[in-house]
């Protein structure tokens, strides 16, 4: 990086606190001396950090999704109503809209699959080296694979993702515009 | 000009576009590995989304509607309109805004399809847009869309088929092709819509469609789509020992189709709901007709179903307060949709057809009689002489009041609900038996969405000698009207003839005689002409002239109009012309006017502003 020469008039303060900045702190005064020698300053090494291993989803994948359910299911208007007012059948009715967007949705941007093809309740045998992401062990996990257990549910992956892509520069975080008809 | 690698297939529907492929290099096996492209289009501001279907709606918003970033499509046009999805969903909410059904208004002669008339009921201040542009804004949206896909094989390099209404007149047909040229597509054919769909059936049978038609079938294309009823009957015969297939007969353009059965639904359940209180805005309509449409075919296809609930959405946040729940009962869609739209008729049956009101009818000409099955009636009967020029079928018995179809193709998705399939299928077959006819069979094994994009597709393989192909040329004479030389009698006009000027049948690419006739035109001024369509007049020969007609044999189209350009001639001048005939490799009619003498050529303009 470069870096303009101060002027006249910036070097008078500069001097002026550099001067007291001498007297008073000895490891400033030490590399001010460096300097003159002609030895370049000792930078402080930032100690090396650990790589990282966590990372933050972005949130405009999650925001578009949102948006999604919410024009075709009204999900986040269902989500937000406070149901406890309502009876089962008010909440049935609402249920439909919300299921058949939902699924709209669902079948149009992901392609899904489940994991497992068994049915439920089948006994299934993990082999060593199981990919343990995709399968989740419970009850009386102990001893070495081949695990032999009990399928409780099939799982779900997501095979394909089909997002609608966003012009530059759209705003994610408005899931549904405002509506005012003139 | 580079040789084509694909054959492209375009549906331009009413509603719905598609655009289907083969790959030219292909064998024949493999060309039944077509594929459909994939047609990004905005499904909401600034979202972009690929679908197979685009729909032919476009949209004309506000200046400060949408923000022109939420415009913008993957191949970096900007255009100040939307077409597709998003037009659909935006138009449903503003409706003076947008442009639907262009396809309709291209074959209505009763306006100027070049003039910006669309949206019909817009304000003063919103930009128009005439029938002929809209389309052709569709079809550049898919032009960019396949170039964005196919950097490597551009859009007008590719043998490319648009298909189109069996029913569409001479000036509807060139609209169509005259669209596409301007959108950039240079090797252009235009196929009509009943043999798209046979095509695609051909195809989808890889072969086996020779063991399902036998020499002397006689098949009965019925395509209803969003918003037209297009009805073509096709031959099997045998020719030097192997099948053909002869197109012999298309029907009138009808403007009747699912959007017309969706709607209705939505007002008989809409009248439910008023019933008891609760009046339906036009938005809560929408959203009900679009509940319709999915509980409709539950009931048609689940017959252990009676009732499907359907609920219109609130239309503010209050999802669960505000909805209207109703349902649809089984009762209710057969009383609606199947007697409504099919119900049980004599094969003497007619469309009904109320007296116009004394206003000039300046929106579309919907067909006035709803119920399908009286339209096919008259069709089929009409048509009892189609297959009299072909040997090999089996004449019609002399009882016979109909012409016999002996096998049946659905095509659009109405037929998606087995029960309507089922029901033409019915009363065809009751019409056959109380004639001593055999009974029809349906073919099976369309795509009920794809067929014409499929079909149109298929077809460009098949015009380079890849498959079998479907003959028959124009399927209607025309004439023009002539006024009879007689001595004027006040208060009565003169009687008009009509001249055959193209037979029947002329195939691509051919040219008609001259007829003998000549007319007198003078230099310098427009000449109208009244022009005539048959469908049922196959032997007239060029220069035929007709004193009378049944109302049912001619059809009058829209008129004709020829100027001849004062260049080289004194204005006022008279030269005798005649009359030619000529379809293009397109598929268009051409009419062009040949004096005397010179080698001058006039062409006939058949789109005349109203």
């Amino acid at each position: 990086m470069t870096q303009r020469r101060p002027s006249l008039l910036a070097r008078i303060p500069l001097a002026l606190s550099t001067f007291w900045r001498i007297i008073c702190n000895g490891e400033f005064a030490q590399g001010v001396l460096r300097l003159r020698q002609g030895v370049a300053p000792e930078r402080a090494e930032p100690a090396a950090q650990p790589a990282a291993l966590l990372q933050e989803a972005g949130p405009a994948a999650a925001l578009q999704l949102l948006g999604l359910l919410q024009r075709d299911g009204r999900f986040i208007d269902f989500i937000q109503e406070d149901v406890a007012a309502f009876s089962d059948a008010d909440i049935g009715a609402a249920a439909r809209v919300v299921h058949e967007g939902c699924r709209k949705v669902m079948r149009e941007h992901f392609t899904l699959d489940p994991v497992r093809g068994e049915a439920e309740g089948a006994r299934v045998t993990l082999e060593q080296g199981f990919d343990a992401a995709s399968v989740r062990l419970t009850g009386n996990v102990v001893g070495d694979p081949p695990f032999q257990g009990t399928l409780t549910h099939k799982g779900w992956i997501a095979t394909q993702t089909r997002l609608p892509k966003l012009a530059v520069g759209h705003n994610v975080n408005i899931l549904a515009p405002a509506e005012v008809e003139l | 000009m580079s040789e084509a690698r694909y054959a492209l297939g375009v549906d331009l529907g009413t509603t719905n576009c598609a655009l289907s492929y083969v790959d030219l290099d292909a064998g024949e096996a493999e060309a039944g590995r077509q594929q459909t492209l994939p047609v990004a289009q905005l499904t909401g501001p600034g979202a972009v989304e690929e679908r197979s279907l685009l729909p032919s709606f476009l949209y004309l918003p506000h200046p400060d509607e949408m923000a022109s970033d939420d415009l913008v499509l993957p191949w970096g046009a900007q255009p100040e309109f939307v077409v597709g999805e998003l037009a659909r969903e935006r138009g449903a909410q503003t409706p003076i805004r947008l442009v639907s059904s262009a396809k309709s208004w291209l074959c209505h002669a009763g306006v100027d399809r070049r003039a910006a008339i669309l949206p019909q009921e817009a304000p003063e201040e919103v930009p128009r847009c005439s029938p002929l542009n809209a389309s052709i804004r569709y079809l550049e949206h898919l032009r960019d869309a396949w170039n964005h896909n196919h950097p490597d094989a551009p859009l007008g390099e590719q043998e490319l088929t648009i298909t189109i209404p069996a029913s569409f007149d001479p000036a509807a047909r060139e609209l169509t092709a005259e669209a596409a040229r301007t959108a950039g597509y240079q090797r252009v054919t235009v196929l009509e819509e009943p043999q798209a769909a046979l095509y695609s059936w051909i195809q989808a049978s890889e072969g086996a469609w020779r063991e399902q038609v036998q020499v002397g079938d006689v098949i009965l294309v019925v395509d209803v789509g969003g918003g037209t009823t297009d009805l073509s009957l096709i031959a099997v015969i045998e020719s030097d020992g192997k099948l053909e297939l002869h197109r012999i007969a298309v029907g009138d353009h009808i403007l009747l189709g699912g959007d017309n059965m969706d709607l209705a639904l939505a007002h008989v359940v809409a009248g439910k709901l008023a019933a008891q209180g609760t009046q339906l805005d036009p938005w809560q309509i929408r959203a009900l007709t679009h509940g319709c449409r999915s509980a409709q075919e539950l009931l048609l296809m689940e017959s252990d179903r009676d009732t499907v609930p359907i609920v219109v959405p609130s239309r503010g946040s209050r999802l669960i307060g505000g909805s209207i729940r109703t349902e649809l009962t089984r009762q209710e869609v057969t009383a609606t949709l199947v007697e409504g739209f099919f119900p049980h008729v004599e094969a003497g049956a007619r469309p009904q057809s109320r007296a116009r009101t004394g206003l000039t009818q300046l929106g579309l000409p919907y067909a006035q009689d709803a119920a399908i099955s009286r339209h096919l009636a008259a069709f089929l009967t009409r048509q009892i002489g189609a297959t009299e020029d072909l040997t090999g079928i089996p004449t019609a018995p002399p009882n016979a009041s109909f012409l016999h179809p002996t096998a049946v193709l659905f095509n659009g998705g109405v037929f998606k609900s087995a029960l309507l399939a089922e029901r033409i299928m019915d009363i065809l077959n009751g019409w056959l038996t109380a004639e001593a006819a055999a009974a029809a069979r349906r073919l099976e094994g369309a795509d009920l969405d794809l067929a014409v994009a499929r079909g149109a597709a298929y077809y460009g393989y098949v015009r380079r000698g890849g498959g079998v192909r479907i003959r028959g040329g124009t399927a209607q004479a025309y004439y023009v009207g002539v006024e009879s030389a007689l001595p004027a009698v006040p208060g009565i006009a003169p009687p008009v003839q009509a001249l055959c000027v193209a037979p029947f049948g002329m195939e691509e690419g051919s040219a008609a005689e001259l007829p003998p006739q000549e007319f007198g035109l003078v230099v310098g001024e427009p000449v109208r002409f009244r022009f005539f369509g048959s469908s049922v007049r196959r032997q007239d020969e060029v220069g035929t002239r007709l004193d009378q007609w049944a109302a049912e044999e001619l059809q009058e189209l829209g008129e004709i109009e020829l100027t001849l350009p004062a260049e080289g001639r004194t204005p006022g001048e008279i030269v005798p012309v005649k009359l030619r005939a000529a379809v293009s490799e397109a598929g268009t009619l051409r009419l062009e006017a040949i004096p005397r003498q010179g080698a001058e050529r006039w062409q006939v303009e058949f789109d005349v502003r109203s």
